[in-house]
C-alpha cells in the first residue's frame, strides 16, 4: 500500500516560498466583508468634507449629532447583522422598539414602579419576544421573514391597543423627572467625558453657549453603547466558539448540525439579541425624550437590515461582519444628518439609502462568487 | 476476543410495510476497506444511516470491539468512533478551512467563562493535517469554497480522523469528482486504512472501488448478495452482480432470439 502522498497542484506550486506576506495581507483585507462599508464611509466623509466642510457639520456639536443618529441605528444594525450571519431575519425590531418604550413608560408612570424596575421589565419582555420568535422559527422551520413579519404586526398592534386601553392615549410623557437618582437609568441617559468638553470649551476650542458652557456637552450614551456593542460582537464572531457556531448555523444548517453545532440554540439566542438591542435603542430614546410613543421605531427594522447589508452581510447567511454593519450605520447616519448641511432637499435621503443598498448587494454578491468559486 | 473491529450482523430495517434492508451482514478488521456496492434504490442510504446511528435497526446487532452496542443517536456512533462522511460533507463553503475543520469542536484557551477559540492552534493543526495528505493549504484562513471537490472530500475525511474515527463510513466520496481528483481521494482513503482505520466505502462505481477495496459487499433491493474477498471475485463479476447481472443475461438471450427469428 502506498503511503506516499502527492501534492495536488495549487496556484502557488511554482512558488514554495511562503514569505509573500504583503500580498496575502492585502488579499485578506480585500476578502473581508466590511471592506465595502469602510470604503463607503470614507467616501461619505470626503464628500461632506468638500460639500459641507465649512457649515458646522464637522464642529464638535455637528459630529456628535450625526454620531448619535448613526449610533442609534448601529445598535440595532449590529444585532440584525449577527442574526443575518446566523441565517435569519428579524422584521419585528421596529415594533419591539415601540413595545419596549411602552413597557418602560406605563409601569413607571401609571403603576408607580421605580424606573429601574420598568427598565428590567422591558428587557425581560425583550428576552421573551426574542425567544418566542426564535423557537417559532426553529421549531416550525418556517422562514423567519414570515414569522417575524407576523410579529411586526402583533407587537405594534398590541403596543397601540394596550397603551390606549391603559392610558387613553398613544403617548406616555413625564419620564424625565424619574431619571435622577435612579440606580439604572443613568446607564442609558448620561453623557460621558463631559470634562473633556468642558476643558475644550474653556480653551475656546469648541463653540460655547452664551452662558459659557460648551454647546456639545459630552458623548451621548448611544455612542458608548454602539462602540461597546461593536467591539463585543466583533470579538464574539472572530474569537469565540459561539462566533464560529453563528457562521456555521447561517452557512449550512444541516452540515453544522451534523458536526454537533447546536443550531437551534444559536438561532434562538440571536433572536433574543435583536429584541434586546431594540430595547437598548428604545430605553436610550425614551429616557432622552422623556416620553414613550407607540409609533416609535417604525421601519427601523428595514434600516437595520439595510445597514447590515451595506456592511457586507449576505442575505443568505453565513457571511458578514458586525463591524461592517457599524460602518453601514455610520454611512446612513452621516448622510441623513449631513444632507441638512447641503443645499440638497432632504427628501432625497431615501433615494440615497435605496441606491446605496442596491450597490452593496451587487458588490456583496460579486464577493461571494469570488470567495466560493472553485479553482 | 473477536478478530473483527466492527460487525454488523443480520441488520434489517423496515419502514412500515417496506423492507428497506434485510439480513445485511458486514464484518471489518482494522486497516480493511470494505466497499459497499449497489445501484440506486439498493438500500445504501438506509444502511449508512443505520451505521451512523440515525436509524435503529429493527433486527440484527452491531458489535464493536467485541461488545454489543445500541445507538440511540448519531452522537453515540460518533462517540465510540464510527464517523460518517456524508455526500454534502458538512462543510460551509464561505467559512475558512480552519473554521470548517473545527466546526462544532473548537479548541479553546483562556480562563473559565472567558474561553476563546484558539485560532492559532486551530490554524496550525488544520494546515498540518492537510499537509499530511499532500494538500498545501498556504493559508488556512482561506474559504473552503476556493478548494476543489477532491480537496474538500479529503478535508472532511481528515477532520473525521482527527476527531478520533476508528471506523470511517464514506458515502459516495468520488461520485462528483473527475478522474484525477477521484484518484487523489482514493489514495488518501488507502492511506487512512493503512494507519489502522476500518473503512466502509459506499459507491456505485466499481472502477473506483475495485482497486482500493479488500472486500466487497453487493447490495441489491435491500438484501446483501454476499461479501467477497478481492481474490475471490473479478471486476466484471462485481459489475454484473451490481447491475442485476441475471436480468442483463436474460435480456441478451431474448435479443439473440429476436435476431434469429427476424433473419
Amino acid at each position: 500500500m502506498s503511503t506516499k502522498s502527492k501534492s495536488i497542484k495549487t496556484k502557488t506550486d511554482f512558488n514554495q516560498d511562503e514569505r509573500l506576506k504583503k500580498v496575502s495581507n492585502l488579499k485578506v483585507l480585500l476578502n473581508r466583508p466590511e471592506l465595502g462599508a469602510l470604503g463607503g464611509a470614507i467616501l461619505v466623509f470626503i464628500f461632506f468634507g468638500i460639500v459641507a466642510g465649512d457649515t458646522g457639520m464637522f464642529s464638535a456639536y455637528g459630529i456628535l449629532n450625526f454620531l448619535d443618529v448613526s449610533a442609534n441605528l448601529g445598535i440595532i444594525a449590529i444585532a440584525a447583522a449577527m442574526l443575518m450571519i446566523g441565517g435569519e431575519f428579524d422584521l419585528s425590531i421596529g415594533s419591539m422598539i415601540g413595545f419596549a418604550g411602552i413597557c418602560i413608560a406605563i409601569p413607571a408612570i401609571y403603576w408607580g414602579w421605580p424606573l429601574w424596575m420598568s427598565i428590567i421589565f422591558a428587557f425581560s419582555m425583550a428576552v421573551l419576544v426574542g425567544y418566542f420568535n426564535g423557537i417559532l422559527v426553529v421549531r416550525t422551520g418556517l422562514p423567519s421573514f414570515i414569522v417575524t413579519l407576523a410579529m411586526l404586526f402583533i407587537l405594534r398592534g398590541a403596543t397601540l391597543a394596550l397603551t390606549r386601553l391603559i392610558t387613553g392615549r398613544t403617548q406616555v410623557p413625564g419620564l424625565r423627572v424619574l431619571i435622577e437618582n435612579d440606580p439604572i437609568a443613568w446607564i442609558f441617559a448620561t453623557d460621558s467625558f463631559k470634562w473633556v468638553f468642558t476643558w475644550l470649551g474653556s480653551m475656546n476650542l469648541i463653540t460655547l453657549r452664551t452662558d459659557g458652557t460648551p454647546l456639545a456637552t459630552g458623548i451621548p450614551p448611544s455612542v458608548i453603547w454602539f462602540i461597546a456593542l461593536a467591539i463585543l460582537t466583533t470579538w464574539i464572531l472572530m474569537k469565540t466558539r459561539y462566533g464560529n457556531w453563528i457562521f456555521a448555523s447561517g452557512g449550512d444548517k444541516n452540515g453544522a448540525n451534523n458536526v454537533g453545532v447546536p443550531v437551534g440554540r444559536v438561532k434562538i439566542s440571536l433572536f433574543i439579541g435583536t429584541a434586546v438591542a431594540a430595547t437598548i435603542f428604545a430605553t436610550i430614546q425614551v429616557l432622552d425624550a422623556g416620553s414613550a410613543d407607540t409609533m416609535r421605531g417604525t421601519l427601523k427594522e428595514l434600516e437595520a437590515i439595510a445597514a447590515a447589508v451595506v456592511g457586507g452581510c449576505l442575505l443568505t447567511g453565513g457571511y458578514g461582519s458586525a463591524i461592517g454593519a457599524a460602518f453601514g450605520a455610520i454611512i446612513f447616519g452621516t448622510v441623513s444628518m449631513g444632507i441638512f448641511y447641503t443645499d440638497v432637499d432632504t427628501d432625497w435621503f431615501k433615494v440615497f439609502l435605496g441606491a446605496m443598498m442596491l450597490i452593496a448587494v451587487i458588490f456583496n454578491n460579486y464577493i461571494r462568487r469570488k470567495v466560493t468559486e472553485s479553482k | 476476543m473477536s478478530d473483527y473491529l466492527v460487525q454488523f450482523n443480520n441488520i434489517s430495517k423496515f419502514f412500515g410495510k417496506v423492507i428497506a434492508l434485510k439480513d445485511v451482514t458486514m464484518k471489518l478488521r482494522k486497516g480493511e476497506i470494505m466497499c459497499l456496492l449497489g445501484d440506486n434504490g439498493a438500500g445504501k442510504s438506509t444502511l449508512i444511516k443505520t451505521l451512523a446511528g440515525v436509524h435503529k435497526p429493527d433486527e440484527g446487532e452491531i458489535i464493536f470491539e467485541g461488545e454489543k452496542i445500541v445507538f440511540d443517536s448519531p452522537k453515540d456512533a460518533l462517540d465510540i468512533g464510527i464517523a460518517t462522511v456524508y455526500q454534502d460533507l458538512a462543510l460551509v463553503p464561505l467559512m475558512s478551512v480552519t473554521r470548517n475543520f473545527f466546526m462544532g469542536r473548537e479548541p479553546l484557551k483562556g480562563p473559565p467563562f472567558l474561553k476563546t477559540f484558539d485560532i492559532e492552534k486551530a490554524n496550525k493543526i488544520a494546515a498540518e493535517r492537510m499537509g499530511q495528505i499532500g494538500i498545501d493549504v498556504r493559508d488556512p484562513s482561506q474559504a473552503v469554497g476556493t478548494m476543489s471537490g477532491g480537496e474538500r472530500q479529503c478535508l472532511a475525511i481528515s477532520r473525521a480522523i482527527y476527531f478520533g474515527a476508528k471506523v470511517l463510513v464514506l458515502d459516495e466520496p468520488t461520485s462528483a469528482l473527475g478522474v484525477h481528483q477521484a484518484s487523489v481521494v482514493l489514495k488518501y482513503i488507502v492511506k487512512a486504512a493503512s494507519q489502522g482505520l476500518a473503512v466502509i466505502l459506499i459507491t456505485h462505481n466499481v472502477h473506483h472501488a475495485y482497486p482500493v477495496g479488500n472486500s466487497f459487499t453487493v447490495l441489491n433491493r435491500g438484501k446483501s448478495l454476499g461479501t467477497y474477498e478481492k481474490k475471490d471475485i473479478s471486476r466484471e463479476k462485481l459489475l454484473s452482480m451490481m447491475a442485476g447481472g441475471e436480468e442483463l443475461d436474460k435480456l441478451e438471450v431474448e435479443l439473440k432470439e429476436m435476431n434469429r427469428i427476424s433473419s
